[in-house]
């Protein structure tokens, strides 16, 4: 078995290591570290900058870095990088890499309630919505540190702005082998009778969770890793949805307001696919009591035992 | 290519002004009276020999950068490209026109212009990443940035105000189209800039002040900014007027959503625009 690990420490390892042979790497935080982080500044102090607690500054620093020709990677805490300087993010990369080659990498960490005891505002359930709205941008959402580290190939191989959505938390490595194509942005973990339930990020280890305990009671659950949340294969993937009567989406953000499950509810549509769905996300409200991720998510609707009986009563309906 | 000092920036700056009218002669959906202030600026900028540039090759990698964050306010930009070859000067017919690429607010598919403006307070930020990644490269070329004075009202300025001191970037120029005019009003009756140098040097930055339609003083002091290394970021206070040359745009405090009367502006340039 593969050690748990945290998702960042498995990106900048592998940032951290390129950095020695690929001088255009550029790495800039906005006052937010890691262990490995520490190894990247003391070796590469002339490609690493911190520009303090000012995300605006981030991501124009980040943007005029990669006009020079950097391949960039920007580094806070997940809802200050996409929220606090999403004008910032529209103009000067969403916008600007539509006539200018620019190769920036935002690394948001702490999708969802990872942040568990800091409260709503480290909190991120919103991002998804927002990312998805500019064009341009790739957006992954990896459901551990082998999917996480994978993620770096992609951003140097590949121009453009991207939005990684990384979790806060030590999480126990799902990918015990390879981590799964980079190229398909799915990965189908096992196939299921009437449903399937797309998880992304953390809600991953839920839906494996779900599935383990349906399979007691005889019902198989198709589960899918959907950790490309904007060119992911279409094809491919409706193609393997066909099989199915029944979809789950589960996201660790609110539901039906413009994340995973409208992606979904969009692909439904434009294709014809004959699939009822559920959506399971956080319900759109704020919260502010304390307790584990676990509570939380019960709390929210999204925990393994509230999402267990949803899914039960959606597949007698 | 630089320009050599056989031009004369006065008669330059006067053709530009003539060129800039007959421009919203023609398109009357461009900002005019911001147009009108910054054109000095302009002048010193690309026909004073202080940028390094190449019209045949916009993004060579040995020019200098020039920003310009007040998107609206560069219009009188468009004569100066296409006269310069950034691209033929039939196209200034066309401003604001379907299928024309010169629009009301300029953007990076007209070749000259780096960035994205227009929404203001970008400029300045983009610019201090591309003067730190040409410092990090060791790369000689300089970064200038023509911001508003309305603009520095952008608190994202002032993030990127403190990081260019942080990092000691001698290589970004800081030019303020001081015209002392937002949209609504005189900044002095919104956030005043009076203070503006004492700030920006209380910041850590080097800056002068001149008058912003001189466009040989301009070029001067550009020239010497440019030239002085001394481990701090540098700032242009330039004192304009918006709607300069314009009766009833100049000290006017709406002057930046007001269009002159045709009639007007066929006196001014002593002709009827039919051609």
């Amino acid at each position: 078995m593969i050690k748990p690990r945290a998702m960042r420490d498995a990106l900048l390892e592998n940032i951290w290591h390129a950095m020695d042979s690929n001088e255009k790497i550029f790495f800039v935080s906005a006052d937010f570290g890691s262990p490995v982080l520490d190894r990247i500044r003391s070796d590469h102090p002339d490609r690493f900058v911190n520009v303090g607690v000012a995300e605006q500054n981030l991501i124009n620093v980040s943007a005029g870095l990669a006009l020079e020709g950097f391949q960039v990677f920007a580094y806070a805490i997940a809802p200050f990088i996409t929220m606090r300087c999403f004008e910032q993010i529209r103009v000067s990369l969403a916008l600007l890499s539509e006539v200018r080659q620019m190769n920036v990498n935002l690394i948001g960490v702490g999708a969802g309630y990872s942040y568990v005891m800091s409260g709503p505002t480290h909190q991120c359930y919103e991002d998804i919505t927002l990312m998805r709205s500019l064009p341009n941008f790739q957006i992954f959402s990896p459901a551990d540190h082998k999917v996480a580290g994978s993620l770096f190939q992609r951003c140097v191989d590949q121009s453009g702005p991207k939005y990684l959505r990384l979790d806060a938390q030590v999480l126990p490595a799902i990918y015990e082998d390879d981590a799964p194509s980079m190229e398909r942005g799915f990965h189908v973990h096992q196939a299921g009778d009437t449903t399937c339930v797309m998880a992304t990020g953390y809600m991953l280890h839920t839906a494996l969770e779900i599935a383990a305990s349906f399979r007691q009671q005889g019902i198989e659950l198709g589960v899918i890793d959907l950790f490309d949340l904007a060119r992911f294969n279409q094809a491919d993937l409706i193609a393997v949805l066909r099989k199915y009567t029944h979809l789950v989406s589960m996201e660790e953000g609110f539901h039906g307001r413009g994340g995973m499950d409208s992606l979904l509810f969009e692909l439904i549509a434009r294709h014809d696919l004959d699939l009822r769905m559920l959506n399971l996300g956080i319900d759109g409200k704020y919260r502010f009591e304390l307790g584990s991720r676990v509570e939380l998510h019960e709390k929210a609707g999204i925990g393994p035992v509230a999402a267990a009986k949803r899914i039960s009563a959606f597949l007698e309906r | 290519m630089v320009i050599a000092n056989s031009i004369n920036l006065s008669d330059k700056a006067q053709w530009v002004w003539r060129e800039t009218l007959a421009i919203h002669r023609r398109a009357p959906e461009t900002r005019i009276a911001s147009s009108l202030s910054s054109i000095e600026i302009f002048v010193a900028l690309y026909y004073g020999g202080i940028l390094e540039f190449d019209p045949k090759e916009p993004f060579w990698d040995m020019r200098d950068r020039c920003v310009i964050s007040k998107g609206h306010g560069s219009i009188c930009m468009y004569p100066i490209l296409a006269e310069l070859g950034y691209f033929p000067r039939s196209e200034l017919q066309r401003v604001c026109q379907t299928g024309s690429f010169l629009g009301g607010i300029p953007d990076p598919v007209i070749p000259g212009y780096e960035t994205i403006n227009g929404s203001l307070g970008h400029g300045l930020g983009v610019a201090t990443g591309m003067a730190l990644g040409l410092r990090r490269k060791k790369h000689p070329r300089s970064v200038f940035v023509v911001c508003g004075d309305g603009e520095m009202h952008e608190g994202a300025n002032w993030e990127a105000i403190m990081f260019a001191t942080q990092h000691g970037l001698d290589n970004l120029h800081l030019i303020v189209d001081d015209n002392k005019t937002a949209m609504l009003d005189y900044t002095d009756n919104i956030i005043s800039n009076q203070d503006l140098a004492a700030r920006l040097e209380a910041f850590g930055w080097q800056t002068v002040r001149c008058d912003g339609h001189d466009p040989d003083a301009l070029q001067n002091v550009l020239a010497q900014m440019k030239s002085t290394n001394s481990g701090q970021p540098k700032a242009l206070l330039a004192s304009t007027i918006k709607g300069r040359g314009v009766p009833g745009l100049e000290n006017q405090p709406l002057a930046h959503i007001l269009n002159p009367k045709r009639e007007l502006l066929d006196s001014l340039l002593g002709d009827s625009g039919n051609d």
